[in-house]
């Protein structure tokens, strides 16, 4: 915001509060109410008003609450944003940036990852950090990008990863996935709160003497079909690992990509490690019992081995 | 091409005119076969988007719905883009990606092109507002929208944020009576829409929509105020959709008598009365426009019936910029 005047940002309790989970802090001191706001309960109001924003030469960002809310603000993002550039050859950059996913006991409405929803929309670029350093890159680039950007924040690592980030301002690329882990025997495909937990279990695996390569995806629209495509190829044994539900989800189009591309390389069925067809629930032990964990990945990826 | 000279009555009388040539023209293309999509009726609508755009200054930005095709024409969008459009060609404003008045827009005009989903143009104009108001520069947004779309959330949505922060904006809510077949009394309980306005806190002013000078008048009003700093307001413009929904809709749930009733306030033929009253306008001089709209109609036509329909092999270009 200081090196680029026209980024604003605007959404619910962002100013004087800080956001709901304080990643907007100390923002509204230093830039003020006028780029800083606090607006009413209107997710579509405010979703559309970025569009016309972005139209006129601004950069908005807007923050939705939880990405569970994204759904009441969820038109102007797929049927304006997402079209426009096709139609009317404008850029449009927009950053829509929620915080994600599960792990907190927030029950249905406050844990969903909706990516899928935005991928499967033509138009939309859709971005998962993983990490902290990766999360201020991919934010930059997003921001500096000329399409709308759908940036979802796994909560459940705001509080439980750490990490070195620079000071200095830098950018990790949109649409490239960075091999997290380097393996040869079983390659896990995952991105956003999973990645942790993906490299847990590789961890855990090198006792049984099996080697994972981790890809954390980071974009997960457009998604990055080399570094998939080389992934499967190097070991032939595919793990893919969600938060988010099976079922047409962001694993199934991994899935088809490597099938249709590098099925003569694989060695096995790829298999899914996700959450299932359920709504999340907010009891403890169903949503320990609802949401992929580092356990999983080893019994899984041990069938895959031993196939 | 852009008119600002309020008092031009001939400008005024030359754009409506114009508007309903380019409309009459668009229905004959579509029965000759030559569109393949749809054609939405301007006819009664057009005091409304011509009085509103003509109110505007060049600076600022209008974002229409399907039945301101005036707003395009006086904004400077050419009979013939709007043909080609409809026609499906590659030189139209969406290079053949979009239909009709939809995704119609051209940001060097000041138009945003709209989706079919109303009022969501109502927050896109609430955002090139909010840019005017951030950058200090006197610039109005203005937009249109239906007395159908003032049911949806996104309608008190937007009146609610644009009052809040105190956006320089222009509504028009075009009240036509019908919501594709749904009539007023099963699209709103209240009276009269404009009360939607004093809920929201900003001003409400109702125009006869069929009066292009009571419509630039009050568009004048509400403009200047924005301008000023002074914030939103919205236009409730009444008037009487003639035709049907689309092109292959007859209408035959309006009823004749209702249809009758405003048959009579034609916004043009009634315009056209009280100039020749005035003696503004005189049988040379509306000769001369019908001679020259023809012109421009069967230009715009020609250009467009000769502009290639896109290639097959740009499909995919252009989904991200």
């Amino acid at each position: 915001m200081k090196a680029d005047d026209t980024v604003f940002i605007l959404g619910q309790d962002i100013g004087v509060l800080g956001g709901a989970f304080q990643a907007t802090a100390g923002l509204f001191d230093e830039f003020g109410r006028k780029r800083v706001i606090d607006t009413p309960m209107c997710e579509y109001a405010f979703s559309g008003l970025a569009s016309g924003a972005a139209l006129m030469g601004l950069r908005p960002i807007v923050e939705f609450q939880f990405a569970d809310f994204i759904s009441t603000g969820f038109d102007p993002i797929v049927q304006f944003a997402a079209t426009h550039h096709y139609r009317q050859k404008n850029p449009l950059p927009i950053v829509f940036r929620a915080p994600w996913g599960g792990g907190s006991y927030a029950g249905p409405f406050h844990s969903q990852c909706p990516e899928a929803w935005f991928a499967h929309t033509a138009g939309l670029k859709v971005v998962i950090p993983s990490n902290p350093h990766d999360a201020k890159g991919l934010l930059i680039s997003a921001i500096r990008d000329p399409n709308p950007v759908i940036f979802f924040e796994p909560k459940f690592l705001y509080r439980s990863q750490r990490g070195d980030v620079p000071s200095d301002s830098y950018t990790v690329d949109l649409g490239l996935a960075d091999v997290a882990l380097a393996g040869t025997d079983i390659s896990i495909i995952t991105y956003g709160a999973m990645v942790p937990e993906a490299i847990a279990a590789a961890k855990t695996l090198t006792k049984s003497s099996i080697s994972c390569e981790v890809i954390d995806l980071r974009t997960i629209s457009p998604l990055d079909r080399e570094s998939i495509l080389a992934t499967a190829k190097k070991t032939g044994k595919v793990l893919i690992l969600h938060e988010a539900r099976k079922t047409a989800g962001i694993g199934a189009e991994i899935a088809a990509i490597i099938s249709e591309n590098a099925f003569e390389y694989l060695d096995a069925p790829i298999k899914r490690v996700t959450a299932p067809d359920t709504p999340v629930p907010y009891s403890p032990p169903l949503e320990n019992a609802y949401r992929p964990n580092s356990d999983n990945v080893v019994h899984a990826a041990k069938e895959l081995y031993y196939f | 091409m852009f008119e600002s000279d309020k008092t031009d009555h001939i400008k005024l009388l030359y754009w409506m005119m114009l508007t309903r040539a380019v409309d009459d023209r668009s229905v004959s293309l579509a029965k000759l076969g030559k569109i393949p999509g749809t054609i939405f009726s301007q006819k009664g609508h057009e005091a409304i988007s011509v009085g509103a755009a003509c109110a505007l200054s060049e600076i600022d930005v209008i974002a229409p719905m399907h039945r301101d095709l005036g707003a395009y024409l006086v904004r400077g969008m050419t009979p013939g883009r709007i043909f080609s459009q409809a026609m499906a060609r590659v030189t139209s404003p969406s290079q053949g990606r979009d239909v009709n008045t939809h995704g119609m827009g051209d940001i060097e005009l000041g138009i945003i092109g709209y989706v079919s989903h109303l009022p969501q143009l109502m927050t896109v104009a609430l955002g090139a507002a909010f840019s005017f108001q951030y950058r200090n520069e006197p610039r109005v947004a203005l937009t249109f929208t239906g007395d159908g779309a003032s049911s949806e959330g996104a309608f008190s949505e937007s009146l609610n944020l644009a009052a809040v922060l105190k956006l320089p904006i222009v509504f028009i809510l075009e009240d036509n009576q019908y919501a594709y077949s749904t009539p007023s009394k099963y699209q709103y309980a209240i009276t009269d829409l404009v009360a939607r306005a004093t809920a929201f806190g900003l001003p409400g002013v109702t125009v006869a929509g069929n009066n292009v000078l009571d419509v630039q008048t009050a568009s004048t009003e509400a403009i200047d105020r924005a301008r000023r700093g002074d914030g939103p307001t919205l236009i409730k413009a009444n008037t009487m959709r003639m035709e049907g929904h689309a092109l292959h809709d007859s209408a035959k749930y309006v009823p004749t008598d209702l249809l009758n009733k405003w048959r009579e306030k034609d916004p043009i033929v009634n315009y056209k009365s009280l100039l020749y009253e005035k003696e503004l306008l005189d049988e040379q001089t509306e000769k001369s426009l019908i001679k020259q709209i023809d012109k421009e109609i069967s230009a715009g036509v020609l250009w467009a019936e000769k502009s290639p329909f896109p290639d097959p092999a740009t499909l995919t270009e252009g989904v991200y910029a």
